[in-house]
């Protein structure tokens, strides 16, 4: 009994660093949380794993609707189904880990007020399905690909950078949002409509081509645009855009992420006297 | 380094309520209310919830946790189980704790046996292995190895709480933290749980249990602690620990023998309890008389509770005006007499707790009165000990015998 490891706890003092070591020990916690989220969604649902492949498709297809033929925007040469989809399913996995991981504190508080266990492994464990959902979206995407007959580039290498990107970016939010809903709930309805001001204001089911010049800087300042058009050229093989939009889209992910972390650990210790 | 399984020092934890804030729970109040009052210094009331506790738990302990009500027990086990943070001072935990808070805690009713024993089991601090490792086991005690891959929904209470309680029971964490769960299941699973409590001490694991229940504290635990109102009174024997509790009883009887120490909105206030036969025999009628102020200021009927509890203080019995239909005016005087016929307590020490309530509670006095009942028992015929231990009253039985 005297080799275990000893624990000193003391009273919450100041911004520390998360506890690597022991998110690593409850690494379980993660894997099951996640996969039980993926369960839930599916067990119960008729449509099943359809819903996943529906929902971006309708999106797309209004899109090109309303802004391809409707407004008559461009779509840099690519057809605008494939175009908006192609945004919509980048979108999605922003959103998704955003949207999910922000409620999942509040949605588990039974837990967090009366077990102990690494809090941040809830939000960050809700990112496994959103990932599903964008691996069975992005098979749909192939279909179109090769049905529309555009083919990605060299630029598809660079996919899953834009990817962890986005989690992270996303992630960060994310952490820091339900963090704050413990104790202030209104988060919750601020989060998704300030997300749906983010939509419209990122090009996504719009190409920035459709974008007058005049305000182009704003979108151009946007790291939200970064990382769409990141992705649009890794998959549509489009202009590439400009490196400092590449390594900046990086950074901004992994800013945000240790910010959101930074405000997670500052009132993750008040969690259960609050929630 | 220490060698003890536990050590606290100085432990507080205070809660503080802020008195003007305290309704404000969305940011856009927040944000409005730091507008209107930019310089104002928020204001708080403290609560100490435990205060300046030290204590050293050896391995191999089975330490019960005893207090009244707010005594601060449950949030000593939400610190040390790391639930929640101290305010200030330190506590050094020699292993990994698993807790048993409530039972079923992250069960999710529509995943299957399997699913959950292994969610919960990452929950409470199992590796997959161990999980792996004690799967069958678990299942074995909870014995529910037919149901394993139906939803949780599905099962009966009772198989519910044996289903979690056997996947806590099977944490090989070296520290056990467990608060009132050992009165679920019938019988059978009540006692298997006990011994499996016990094993656990006895390989020189740490057990911290609190309970309401101070008999399955004499049980179960090997020492215990006695907390009141957020400090540490007592540290030793369970024999010891009881006794404190105990007397805590007739030190607040005394206390609250003045009316404006006792809870309740004072709207009115009891000014007698009188139990009729101090001491009586087991089937003697429990009388009790209260006597009640008129309280002229005050709207509509009110009704009164009466509790009979024993010297552990559970309630053996609630009488509540409301379930016969009594119903008092506050405009004159009232001098009810409660006559509580058919109960047969066993020997021992009672005392009456009554609460005058409307909408919400006016008055309660707890040990307002107490009596004794003698070991007279009623029955025809001298029997040994061993057939009257068991159970927390007695009754009026025959036996039927078929020819």
């Amino acid at each position: 009994m005297t080799t275990a490891k000893r624990t000193i706890i003391t009273p919450p003092a100041g911004i520390g660093m998360p506890p690597f070591r022991e998110l690593w020990g409850a690494r379980e916690v993660f894997w099951r949380f996640g996969t039980r989220d993926i369960v839930l969604r599916y067990r119960q649902t008729v449509v099943g794993i359809a819903w996943v492949i529906i929902q971006p498709l309708v999106a797309a297809g209004l899109f090109s609707i309303v802004f391809g033929q409707v407004a008559d925007l461009p779509s840099q040469g690519v057809p605008y189904l494939v175009f908006s989809f192609a945004g919509v399913l980048a979108w999605n996995l922003f959103e998704g880990v955003i949207s999910r991981s922000s409620a999942s504190l509040v949605a588990n508080q039974s837990l967090v007020s009366k077990v102990f266990f690494p809090r941040m492994l809830v939000p960050l464990s809700t990112v496994l399905s959103v990932l599903l959902d964008f691996a069975v979206a992005c098979g749909l995407l192939a279909v179109l690909l090769i049905v529309f007959g555009v083919a990605p580039g060299w630029g598809l290498l660079l996919l899953p950078v834009w990817l962890l990107a986005a989690v992270m970016f996303a992630l960060g939010v994310g952490l820091a949002a339900s963090a704050m809903m413990v104790k202030y709930r209104d988060v919750g309805y601020v989060l998704p409509w300030f997300t749906q001001v983010l939509f419209f204001a990122t090009p996504v089911a719009y190409s920035l081509e459709a974008v007058p010049a005049d305000l182009e800087w704003l979108f151009q300042i946007n790291p939200l645009t970064w990382l769409m058009e990141c992705f649009r050229w890794s998959i549509l093989d489009l202009y590439a855009p400009p490196v400092w939009q590449m390594f900046g889209v990086v950074g901004v992910g992994l800013l945000v992420l240790v910010a959101g972390t930074m405000v997670f650990q500052k009132m993750e210790r008040g969690f259960a006297d609050v929630i | 380094m220490r060698d003890t399984a536990i050590s606290v020092e100085h432990l507080t934890k205070v809660y503080r309520i802020n008195r003007r804030t305290a309704h404000i729970d969305r940011i856009t109040d927040a944000i409005v209310d730091v507008l209107r009052n930019p310089t104002r210094r928020p204001e708080y009331d403290e609560f100490h919830a435990l205060n300046d506790i030290s204590l050293d738990i050896p391995w191999g302990e089975a330490l019960g946790i005893v207090g009244r009500n707010g005594a601060g027990k449950s949030t000593l086990l939400k610190l040390l189980t790391r639930i929640t943070a101290p305010t200030t001072g330190l506590i050094d935990l020699g292993g990994r704790v698993g807790s048993l808070l409530e039972v079923g805690t992250g069960f999710h009713p529509e995943l299957t046996g399997r699913e959950n024993i292994y969610l919960n089991g990452a929950l409470l601090g199992m590796t997959r292995k161990e999980i792996k490792r004690r799967f069958d086991e678990i299942v074995d005690f909870s014995g529910v190895e037919r149901f394993l891959d139906t939803p949780v929904k599905r099962y009966s209470s009772g198989m519910y709480v044996r289903l979690a309680f056997s996947v806590a029971a099977h944490l090989e964490t070296e520290i056990l933290a467990i608060d009132e769960v050992l009165a679920v299941g019938d019988a059978e699973f009540q006692r298997k749980s006990l011994q499996k409590m016990k094993d656990v001490a006895r390989d020189g694991r740490t057990v911290l249990y609190v309970s309401h229940q101070p008999q399955t504290v004499v049980n179960l635990c090997t020492s215990a602690i006695y907390l009141d109102k957020g400090r540490l009174l007592y540290s030793g024997s369970v024999d010891g620990a009881m006794h404190e509790y105990r007397s805590s009883f007739s030190r607040l009887r005394t206390e609250q023998v003045e009316a404006y120490r006792r809870p309740g909105t004072g709207q009115i206030r009891l000014d007698g309890v009188r139990v009729e036969n101090q001491q009586q025999n087991p089937d003697d009628d429990v009388v009790v008389e209260l006597s009640l102020p008129p309280a002229p200021d005050m709207v509509g009927d009110y009704f009164v509770s009466c509790h009979v509890d024993d010297i552990n203080g559970t309630s053996i019995v609630q009488c509540d005006s409301r379930a016969v239909g009594q119903w008092f005016t506050p405009a004159q005087a009232h001098r009810p007499v409660l006559r509580i016929k058919n109960l047969w307590l066993k020997p021992g020490q009672y005392s009456i707790k009554v609460s005058v309530c409307q909408a919400g509670i006016l008055d309660t006095w707890e040990g307002a009165d107490t009596f004794e009942v003698l070991p007279h028992y009623p029955y025809p015929e001298l029997t040994s000990e061993e057939a009257l231990k068991a159970g927390i009253v007695l009754a009026d039985f025959t036996y039927e015998a078929s020819s």
